[in-house]
C-alpha cells in the first residue's frame, strides 16, 4: 500500500495537524498530567527521604560484661558517635534475642577480663556481632565500630593513666581519606542525579507505550494507518509532543533535584539538554515498539516495566555498583540504556563536564535511538500490510 | 452461592491461563526477574578497578602497594604516574580509588615517624567509596600489624574480632533472593488484581458481572481466589528457586512462611482490588497501580535499610506490606525466626487485607447501586 503522493508542503500540513491533535489528547487527558507532573516529583520524594544509604544512629548493643574505666571510654566513644544509638547490657543474652528480630543491627561484646588482659600487657580482643541478613549495613556498621575503636586505641596508647598506654605500640601508617566531588558522603547527592535518569525512564516507556497501546487496542490506529497519512508522520507526530511533555518533566526533577535537595550542579544545562534528548528519544522509541508489537495494553505495561523501569533502577549502576556484578550481567547492563544516561547524570551533576565520560556515553545512546526508530518504522510498515 | 462463587474462580483462572500473552506475563518475567536481579541488586564491592600513585622508591611503599595488588577485591590496581594523572583516573569513572603514597613514605617509617596514606575516592558512589576506604583500611591495618612485628614493638592493646551471625560470609545473595521474593510476588499479584477489574470494565464485561446474581462480596471473593492462587503458585516457584538454585537456607518454619505468604497475598490483592475499583479505565488503572508499586518497591527495605528514613517516614511504611513481608521472609528464611517475632510482623499485613478488601467490596457495591 502506498501512501498518496503528496507536495511537500501538504506534508507538512499534515504532520502539524497530527502533531496538534496528539498534543490536545495529552491535555486532556488528566493520566498524562499524573505522569509528567505529579510522578516525577513523589519518586524524586521518595527517592530524596527513603532511599538512603546513610546509616542514622543505628542501634548497637554495647555488652560491658564487667566495668572498669577503659571499658568505660570505650563506651562513651560510641555513646559520643552520631552513627550509633547505644543499649548497654551487662550480658550477651540480654542483647542477642534483640538480633534476630533486628531491633539491634550489632552487638559489641566487651567480655569480664577486659581489662585484666590489657593491664597483663596482653592483647584483649572486642567482639563484634553483625546481623548479616543485611550484609550492606553490616559491613558498614563493622566499617564504623573499626574506626571507633582505632580511634580509641590511638587515644589509649598514648594516655599514662591508662591500662592500654602503649605508645610504640601506635599504628605509624594512618589512611586520610578524602572523598571528590561529595566530601560529606552524603548518598543523596549520589542517588538524586540517577533517579532523574529513573523517572525519565518511566516517563518516556510508560506513557508512550500505554496511549500507543490504546490505540491498537481501540482500532483506532488502524484507522489513522488507513489515511494518507505515512507510517513516518504518524511516528514524527506520536514523538514531538511526547517528547517535548519528557523533557518538562525532565525540567522539572532537575530544577526540584538541584534547588530543593541542593545536590550541586556541577556541568553545563547544554550537556544536560543534549543527554537528556538523546536518552529520552531511546525511550519514547522503546516505549512506541513495544506499543507496536504488543498492541495490548496490559502486556505493554508490563513489558515497559521489565524493559525500562527495573534495567533503570537495578542494571545502571545507580544504586548498585555494576563492577561488582557477575560477568553476564555486566554484558546485560550494557544493552539497556540505563547505565549510559545515569553514569553521565552522576557525572554532570557532581563532577563537570567530563568529556572522555559523556561523549561515548552520549553516542551509545544516539546510536541506540537511531536503530530503535529504524526499527519502528519496520514495525508499523509491517503492520500496515 | 459457592457454587455461584466457584464457577466465577474457574472462569478466572481459564481467562488467565488461556491468554497466551497473559501467561507468559505470569510465569516468564517472574523467574527472569530474580535469575538477573539476584545477580544484579548487590551493594557488595568487588572486582573494582582501583589505582596507586606511589611516589616514594624506598621498599616499604612497594610493599604495602604489593598488599593493595593482593587483594581480592579489585580487579586491577592501575599505576599513575605524577599527580595529574589522579584527576583524569578518577573524573572518567575509571577507577573508584587511588592511593596515593607521597614520596617520603619510607623515609618517615625508617625514623620511627607516623605517615599517612592519601586514600582519594570517587563520591558519586558514596556506598562504594565507603565500602572501598574500609578495604584500604583493612590493607593499611595489616600492613600496621607487619610493621610492629618487624620493629619488636609491644602487642596491641586490642583487636576487634567480628562475626556474622545468619550469614556468616556476608553473601549479599542470601538477603537479596529473600527481598526479591517478597517484591516479585507483590508485583504479580499487584498487576493481576489491579488490572483485571479495569480491563472487564473496559470491554463492558464487567456490567455484564454486576447484573449477574453475584453480590459485590461474591466478585470480590470471585477475584481474590483466583490471584491468591497464582500468587502462592509463583511464590513456591520463587521459593523453590532460591533454595535449590541460589541455596540459600532455609533454616525457619516452612508453614510460618506460607502462613505470612498468605496474609501478604491478600494484603496485596486488597491494593489491587481497591486501585481497580477507583479506576475507570484500563490506563488509570495501570497507573494507580505503578503509583503504589514504586513507593512500596522503594519504601521497603530492600535496596535501603528502612531504618535510614527519617522517623515519620518510617512511620509511612507501617501501611507498606512488603516492609513486613521482608523480614518475615529474611527472618523464617536465615534467622529462623520464631512465631511471636513473625506475629509482630504477621498482624499488620492482616489488617492491611482486611482494611483494603472490605473497602474495595464497599466501591464495588457502591457502583451497582
Amino acid at each position: 500500500m502506498n501512501p498518496v503522493p503528496s507536495t511537500s508542503g501538504g506534508r507538512l500540513r499534515r504532520v502539524a495537524g497530527l502533531i496538534r491533535k496528539e498534543s490536545l489528547q495529552i491535555l486532556r487527558d488528566p493520566s498524562s498530567f499524573l505522569i509528567a507532573g505529579v510522578l516525577p516529583l513523589l519518586l524524586l520524594f521518595i527517592f530524596a527521604f527513603g532511599v538512603t544509604l546513610d546509616l542514622r544512629r543505628v542501634p548497637i548493643g554495647v555488652v560491658v560484661e564487667q566495668s572498669s574505666p577503659e571499658a568505660d571510654s570505650f563506651l562513651a566513644s560510641f555513646r559520643n558517635s552520631r552513627y550509633f544509638e547505644v543499649r548497654v547490657a551487662r550480658h550477651r543474652a540480654d542483647v542477642e534475642e534483640d538480633l534476630v528480630s533486628g531491633r539491634l543491627k550489632g552487638v559489641v561484646v566487651l567480655a569480664a577480663d577486659f581489662s585484666d588482659r590489657l593491664g597483663r600487657g596482653g592483647t584483649a580482643p572486642i567482639q563484634v556481632l553483625l546481623d548479616g541478613s543485611d550484609p550492606n549495613t553490616a559491613g558498614l556498621v563493622q566499617n564504623y565500630v573499626q574506626s571507633l575503636w582505632a580511634n580509641w586505641v590511638q587515644q589509649e596508647s598514648i594516655s599514662k593513666t591508662s591500662l592500654a598506654y602503649r605508645p610504640k605500640a601506635a599504628p605509624l601508617v594512618t589512611a586520610e581519606p578524602r572523598v571528590w566531588f561529595n566530601p560529606e558522603l552524603n548518598s543523596q547527592d549520589g542517588l538524586l542525579p540517577g533517579a532523574v535518569g529513573i523517572i525519565l525512564s518511566l516517563i518516556g516507556t510508560l506513557l508512550t507505550s500505554l496511549v500507543v497501546a490504546r490505540e491498537w487496542e481501540r482500532g483506532t490506529m488502524e484507522a489513522l494507518l488507513a489515511t494518507p497519512v505515512t507510517p513516518g508522520e504518524l511516528l514524527v507526530a506520536k514523538v514531538v509532543p511526547y517528547f517535548a511533555l519528557g523533557m518538562l518533566a525532565m525540567a522539572l526533577s532537575a530544577a526540584v533535584t538541584v534547588f530543593v535537595f541542593g545536590v550541586p550542579f556541577r556541568g553545563s544545562v547544554l550537556a544536560l539538554t543534549a543527554l537528556s534528548s538523546a536518552y529520552l528519544m531511546v525511550m519514547l522509541g522503546l516505549g512506541l515498539l513495544i506499543s507496536t508489537v504488543t498492541k495490548n495494553q496490559f502486556a505493554a505495561s508490563e513489558v515497559a516495566l521489565i524493559l525500562a523501569f527495573l534495567p533503570a533502577f537495578e542494571l545502571s549502576g545507580f544504586i548498585f555498583e555494576i563492577d561488582s556484578m557477575p560477568a553476564p550481567i555486566r554484558l546485560l547492563t550494557r544493552v539497556f540504556p540505563a547505565r549510559y544516561f545515569v553514569t553521565s547524570l552522576q557525572t554532570i551533576f557532581l563532577t563537570g563536564d567530563v568529556a572522555s565520560v559523556l561523549v561515548p556515553n552520549g553516542l551509545v545512546l544516539l546510536a541506540m535511538a537511531v536503530g530503535l526508530f529504524f526499527a519502528l518504522t519496520r514495525a508499523t510498515r509491517v503492520r500496515l500490510e | 452461592m459457592w457454587l455461584r462463587i466457584l464457577s466465577l474462580i474457574v472462569k478466572e483462572l481459564l481467562t488467565a491461563w488461556r491468554d497466551p500473552k497473559g501467561r507468559f506475563v505470569l510465569l516468564g518475567p517472574p523467574v527472569i526477574q530474580m535469575l538477573i536481579f539476584a545477580y544484579a541488586a548487590t551493594q557488595e564491592v568487588k572486582n573494582v578497578s582501583v589505582a596507586v600513585l606511589n611516589r616514594d622508591t624506598g621498599t616499604n611503599a612497594r610493599d604495602l602497594v604489593a598488599r593493595f595488588e593482593g587483594s581480592p577485591n579489585f580487579r586491577e590496581v592501575r599505576h599513575l604516574r605524577a599527580e595529574p594523572d589522579i584527576a583524569a583516573a578518577v573524573d572518567s569513572r575509571s577507577v573508584l580509588l587511588v592511593v596515593h603514597i607521597r614520596e617520603d613514605f619510607s623515609r618517615e617509617l625508617a625514623a620511627g615517624t607516623p605517615t599517612a596514606v592519601q586514600l582519594i575516592l570517587d563520591g558519586r558512589s558514596s556506598n562504594a567509596s565507603q565500602i572501598l576506604a574500609g578495604y584500604a583500611e583493612e590493607i593499611i591495618d595489616s600492613y600496621n600489624a607487619e610493621l610492629a612485628q618487624t620493629r619488636s614493638a609491644p602487642p596491641p592493646a586490642s583487636t576487634v574480632v567480628a562475626r556474622a551471625w545468619f550469614n556468616p560470609n556476608l553473601d549479599a545473595l542470601w538477603s537479596t533472593v529473600p527481598g526479591l521474593i517478597a517484591i516479585l510476588v507483590a508485583l504479580e499479584g499487584l498487576m493481576i488484581t489491579g488490572l483485571s477489574v479495569a480491563r472487564e470494565r473496559e470491554l463492558g464485561t464487567f456490567e455484564q458481572l454486576l447484573v449477574s446474581p453475584l453480590s459485590p462480596g461474591e466478585i470480590v471473593v470471585g477475584k481474590t481466589v483466583p490471584a491468591f492462587v497464582i500468587g502462592l503458585g509463583e511464590g513456591t516457584l520463587m521459593v523453590t528457586v532460591a533454595v535449590f538454585f541460589f541455596r540459600i537456607p532455609l533454616i525457619g518454619s516452612v508453614a510460618l512462611l506460607y502462613a505470612s505468604m498468605s496474609a501478604f497475598l491478600l494484603a496485596v490483592i486488597g491494593i489491587g482490588l481497591f486501585i481497580s475499583s477507583l479506576a475507570r479505565t484500563q490506563q488509570q488503572a495501570i497507573l494507580g497501580t505503578f503509583s503504589f508499586m514504586v513507593p512500596m518497591m522503594l519504601l521497603s527495605g530492600f535496596a535501603s535499610p528502612v531504618e535510614n528514613m527519617p522517623d515519620w517516614l518510617q512511620t509511612v511504611t507501617l501501611a507498606n506490606p512488603v516492609r513486613h513481608f521482608i523480614v518475615i521472609v529474611k527472618g523464617v528464611f536465615l534467622k529462623a525466626m520464631p512465631a511471636a517475632e513473625v506475629l509482630h510482623s504477621l498482624w499488620p499485613l492482616l489488617v492491611i487485607g482486611l482494611v483494603t478488601l472490605s473497602a474495595a467490596t464497599w466501591l464495588f457495591r457502591r457502583r451497582t447501586e
